[in-house]
């Protein structure tokens, strides 16, 4: 019967190149796991929110249990590619095998049922590792001191509030260090004004969505101090982008003049008189507090120790007198979509009024 | 004869075969035959896959670089929402279903499916949904002059799409297009059942029916369960934004979460429904191409049968970071990880079939062999994603993103270009370059793994997914930029395939009956098919009645 | 080696199941989990709304109407079987009763909706009972016309005379479809009218 087989050139150059390719893809792979898993992670920049870099018991705990899970996928996936690569290149169709069909295998009970067994038993054991990481993990840690927030999701902004400690910020989260002979737990409660948002700093915890509607919960302990980013890691609309995370593990004592100052009213200086009374006479007063002041809305973020922040619009630019200028005059430049109004005012209002906010430390 | 044939359609009286250009398009628009159908079905495919890969690779370009200002949000935002619904519903979806179209016919021995007319309703559904999505970008201007294309997400998540977070009607393209197309596609479905339960050509029972034709047995049926509630929750979200209801409501106690739960339990078989028949295009090409017989065919079609059950019970795991409580997260792993094993079967029984063969590496062998490797990789990071806590932290992030791309491109988009390569010569009679072939696989081989491997390390450094920038200390520079070089590669590749179709339409070399020596009913008629498939069959006594045929004396059916 | 999984079959003895059968069967699978999911956001919302009206304050059990809905089931069947043996005076008369037994269903959901909204205040957008219940009922109630309408063709062909016994599986078809409505309302019934009150 007609049989159109092409008679082209270098089927043994495919084997060969097919080969080569799945060589050279293992090997990128490989490097590339070494490189992103932090293994040579003195270079690792502070910033870099890797999930390999923990520093919290239950980023820990993920980054072993990933180790695991890793480790066998690897493993398969080294078997099964290699056998893969070894059938093409030893069943390859050879010159003088012109019509003639090799033997016909139809099956064989014994090694399908194998290979199906083989599988869920290591299902089997990966489920029991899971579940057991499951339950640990969202059992609350040993100490039932801690510290306790509430983390507000917001249409593009992250509002904290310490309940105990009658603070309230916005987009910098600070803890004090969890020193593991004297644990100190930070407890989240995460809510949300709008819509579904998630709350994700990788080095501290898995991530947990910010939900309108439902509360719920996470929990880390930072084990050193330092500075560990993250952001919004479900889409919330036009700025999801620029929903970054700061959460800033001071020692405790740092820690504890940081509350301090937080605790502590405006701060009321007279030489920037003209520029508050122009502030508390716009309408900056329905969406923003200032605590101590008549202004107390609630639908932006707390000003009251703005300067205290390093960053503005959660994280997109750099708390810079220009930049606090910038966006109080055309918010949209720096944050295409932000619902902070452009706010209009005359070339001098605005140097007041940047003056005043400046005082707010 | 030229072109392409199609039955119940009467030419014109006047010269045969040399029709004027206005009556051969009307043949096509009034057609009901599954041939024509399917044609149709995967060219509509093929034209939305240039269109949201061109909104991919914008994507790629802005995101090449940190703080890119490229794209402003919100076009950026219109553009993931178009790219992944585009082709999730208009690429994978038609394809899909357009092979089956033009496929099961032949492959169980009848004339075309059960309901002709019904199949023509289904695809003209789908046609106009797609230019319903796309009309948005034109029209989707609601009041307050905002709209334009939709721009909440392929999963369209609430309360995001209520009217107060979405205000126009960019939304209502969304769910409208997606309604109408859904019902194309049950209806497609209901066809395609109904066909291989009742339509089979004598001796052809259910166990020796096709592997591929298994699959789109397991499809359609899954399409008539789980298609369903996404219909239901977007007429729910419909009567939300227009009639003042409150199903995803959460200022009237409404849930958030319920939306998501109706959407994954669509969503997650859905994707089944796209990667199965790819898994059907294997086990039809691999034998050939081996020329051996598949490995352990009932295993194969009970996996297919197993991931179609188990399939619907593993939707949560989309939601592990909603906060369900530790026992339905627990659940919903397992089931998750149990959903691997009849998938990871089947990569053996390939591996079985390839196992003392003799391979040829034709370009439909090689499409395959790249998706060997590339679904193993897409379902370990699956079976990691499937790893509750794994995925506590890298669900929405860039991880899952590279997985689901190796999923269906490396696995979907592999054996589509595979089916086309091995089955373009049966509908059009004329062969594809074997030359063009190879350039179009190697680029592309190239140019997907160099966009999407890097994609992989970006998630687990921390890059979340939908963000149409990112700051520059973070680190993930430069596994964007790598990954946006792959995408010329991947472009040149789609266009040297456009012009190997076009260069073979127009004068490639002629196919014959049975081009790659195969064993299935439709190598049996002629390339292309006429209008009634085929003019005899041989009694059917095994699962490849060619190769009884070719080998009398040594048939199937003495060993099956 | 794999085991032959099924015996020889001769042409002569080749039987499928009708095209017809199998095709509204899938149909009535689309449906049914259509309408699941209304079912379920019902279920769902129990107890959950914010203001009233609350369903116990409100809800009457449709007696009645499930009474003829479920006595059009034994009509239709009836219709069928009389088809079948090409009785098609009693067809005709069969079919029109279930028509009409579906028609006055439709009113007197029409009527419960009316009492509803005017004296109770209860709409759509009240609060989730509302949402859900004109959802689910609403669903339903679409059904129930679009049945009625086939039953009336059928019935039309049934005294025409262009209705006969060679037509007996389409007209079992639509019987199927009917059936179906028919336990989607008892579904209805429990959900709504005894867990949810």
């Amino acid at each position: 019967m007609a049989s159109a087989w092409p008679q082209r050139f270098g089927h043994g150059v495919a084997v060969r190149t097919i080969s080569m390719a799945a060589l050279v893809e293992l090997m990128v792979l490989a490097a590339s796991a070494v490189g992103a898993t932090g293994l040579f992670s003195n270079d690792t920049p502070v910033s870099t929110p890797s999930i390999f870099t923990p520093a919290s018991t239950p980023a820990f705990a993920i980054r072993h249990l990933s180790y695991f899970v890793l480790g066998i996928c690897a493993v398969i996936f080294i078997v099964v590619s290699g056998l893969l690569t070894y059938c093409i290149i030893r069943f390859r169709r050879r010159p003088g095998d012109e019509g003639r069909e090799p033997p016909q295998v139809y099956g064989s009970n014994q090694i399908e049922l194998a290979w199906t067994v083989v599988p869920v038993l290591i299902v089997v054991i990966m489920f029991l590792a899971t579940a057991r990481y499951i339950f640990g993990i969202q059992r609350l840690p040993p100490s039932p001191s801690g510290l306790q927030a509430t983390i507000i999701g917001n249409q593009w902004w992250w509002e904290i509030r310490y309940p105990d400690l009658g603070i309230v910020t916005a987009n910098e989260l600070h803890v004090p260090v969890s020193d593991p002979a004297n644990p100190m737990p930070i407890f989240l409660t995460l809510q949300s004004a709008d819509v579904i948002h998630s709350f994700w700093v990788p080095q501290l915890a898995g991530k947990m969505d910010v939900i309108p509607n439902k509360t719920n919960h996470v929990w880390f302990d930072a084990q050193t101090p330092g500075l560990y980013v993250g952001q919004c890691a479900e889409y919330c609309g036009v700025q999801h982008a620029g929903m970054l995370l700061r959460v800033v593990v001071h020692p405790r004592d740092e820690f504890a003049q940081w509350v301090a100052a937080q605790q502590a009213p405006a701060v009321d200086d007279p030489g920037v008189r003209g520029g508050r009374e122009l502030f508390q006479s716009l309408a900056c007063i329905n969406c923003h507090t200032v605590r101590g002041t008549p202004a107390n809305g609630l639908f932006g973020p707390d000003l009251t120790h703005l300067m205290s922040r390093a960053t503005l619009a959660a994280g997109v630019v750099r708390n810079t007198p220009e930049n606090l200028r910038a966006w109080i005059d055309h918010p949209d430049t720096l944050k295409p979509g932000a619902l902070m109004p452009a706010m209009k005012l005359s070339p001098r209002d605005l140097d007041q009024l940047v003056a005043y906010l400046l005082t707010l430390h | 004869m030229n072109g392409i044939s199609g039955t119940l359609d009467h030419p014109e009286e006047g010269a045969p075969g040399q029709l004027p250009v206005l009556a051969r398009l009307h043949e096509w628009v009034v057609t009901v035959d599954h041939k024509r159908l399917g044609i149709m079905y995967i060219v509509v495919g093929l034209v939305f896959l240039l269109v949201a890969g061109l909104e991919a690779a914008l994507m790629r370009w802005q995101l090449a670089f940190p703080e890119s200002t490229v794209l402003s949000p919100q076009v950026f935002n219109r553009l993931f929402t178009m790219h992944g619904t585009t082709m999730v519903f208009f690429v994978g979806v038609p394809i899909v279903f357009g092979f089956g179209n033009y496929l099961v016919p032949l492959m169980i021995g009848t004339r075309d499916l059960a309901f002709p007319r019904l199949n023509a309703f289904g695809f003209w559904l789908l046609f106009f949904s797609g230019l319903l999505l796309y009309f948005s970008y034109l029209a989707g201007d609601g009041l307050y002059g905002v709209g334009s294309a939709p721009d909440v997400g392929w999963f369209a998540y609430a309360p995001l799409t209520s009217r107060a977070f979405s205000p126009g009607n960019s939304t209502d393209y969304w769910n409208l297009a997606i309604l109408i197309s859904g019902f194309g596609t049950i209806a497609t479905s209901v066809n395609l059942v109904a066909t291989i339960l009742t339509m089979r050509c004598p001796g052809m029972a259910l166990g020796r029916m096709p592997l591929y034709v298994w699959m789109m047995l397991v499809v359609s049926g899954m399409t008539l369960i789980i298609l369903p509630p996404l219909s239901a929750a977007q007429i729910m979200l419909l009567f939300d934004r227009f009639l003042g209801a409150h199903f995803f409501d959460t200022q009237a106690g409404g849930s958030a979460v319920l939306w998501q739960h109706f959407f994954w339990f669509f969503g997650h078989p859905e994707v089944y429904v796209l990667m199965v028949p790819g898994f059907g295009f294997a086990s039809e090409i691999i034998p050939v191409f081996s020329r051996k017989v598949i490995f352990g065919y009932a295993l194969v079609a009970a996996s297919a049968v197993a991931i179609g059950v188990i399939g619907m019970g593993t939707w949560a795991h989309h939601m592990f970071v909603v906060g369900m409580g530790s026992t339905p997260t627990a659940l919903f792993a397992a089931s998750t990880m149990l959903v691997a094993v009849p998938t990871g079967v089947k990569i053996f029984n390939w591996l079985g079939t390839i196992y003392g063969g003799r391979l040829r590496f034709e370009t439909p062998m090689l499409f395959c062999l790249a998706f060997l490797f590339q679904f193993l990789c897409a379902g370990l990071t699956g079976v990691m994603l499937a790893v509750a806590p794994f995925d506590w932290q890298l669900s929405d992030s860039y991880f899952v993103v590279a997985h689901f791309h190796f999923v269906l491109i490396g696995g979907l988009v592999f054996t589509i270009f595979a089916a086309i390569y091995y089955w373009f010569p049966k509908a059009t009679g004329r062969m594809l370059s074997e030359t063009l072939g190879r350039w179009h696989f190697w680029l592309f081989v190239i140019g997907f793994n160099l966009t999407f491997i890097p994609l992989h390390f970006a998630g687990v450094l921390g890059m979340p997914r939908r963000i149409y920038t990112y700051p520059a200390d973070r680190g993930w520079e430069v596994w964007n930029l790598v990954a946006t070089l792959g995408v010329p590669i991947q472009g040149v590749a789609l266009l040297l395939f456009l012009l190997n179709v076009i260069l073979a339409l127009r004068g490639g070399k002629a196919a014959g009956n049975d081009p790659w020596d195969a064993w299935t009913l439709e190598w049996l008629t002629t390339s292309p098919p006429p209008d009634y498939n085929f003019e005899t069959l041989p009694e059917v006594r095994s699962r490849r009645p060619l190769w009884d045929l070719k080998h009398p004396n040594d048939p199937d059916w003495l060993h099956e | 080696m794999a085991p032959v999984l099924h015996p020889e079959a001769l042409a002569g003895d080749w039987s499928q199941l009708s095209r017809g059968r199998a095709g509204m069967i899938g149909f009535i699978m689309a449906e049914g989990s259509l309408l699941g999911i209304f079912v379920v956001a019902y279920l769902f919302y129990i107890g959950k709304s914010l203001n009233g009206p609350y369903p116990q304050d409100v809800l009457e059990v449709p007696i009645f109407n499930t009474i003829c809905l479920l006595a059009s089931s034994v009509t239709v069947e009836l219709a069928v079987r009389a088809l079948r043996q090409g009785e098609r005076r009693r067809v005709g008369t069969w079919l029109t009763l279930t028509a009409l037994l579906g028609v006055v269903f439709l009113a007197g959901t029409a009527q419960e909706w009316y009492r509803l909204m005017v004296h109770h205040g209860l709409t759509i957008g009240t609060n989730l009972f509302g949402t859900t219940f004109y959802s689910l009922v609403g669903f339903h109630a679409l059904h129930v016309t679009v049945g009625v309408v086939m039953l009336t063709f059928l019935a039309v062909f049934a005294w025409s005379g262009a209705l006969q016994s060679p037509h007996a599986e389409r007209a079992e078809l639509v019987s199927w479809y009917w059936h179906f409505v028919d336990g989607v309302w008892i579904v209805v019934l429990a959900v709504v009218y005894v867990i949810g009150r």
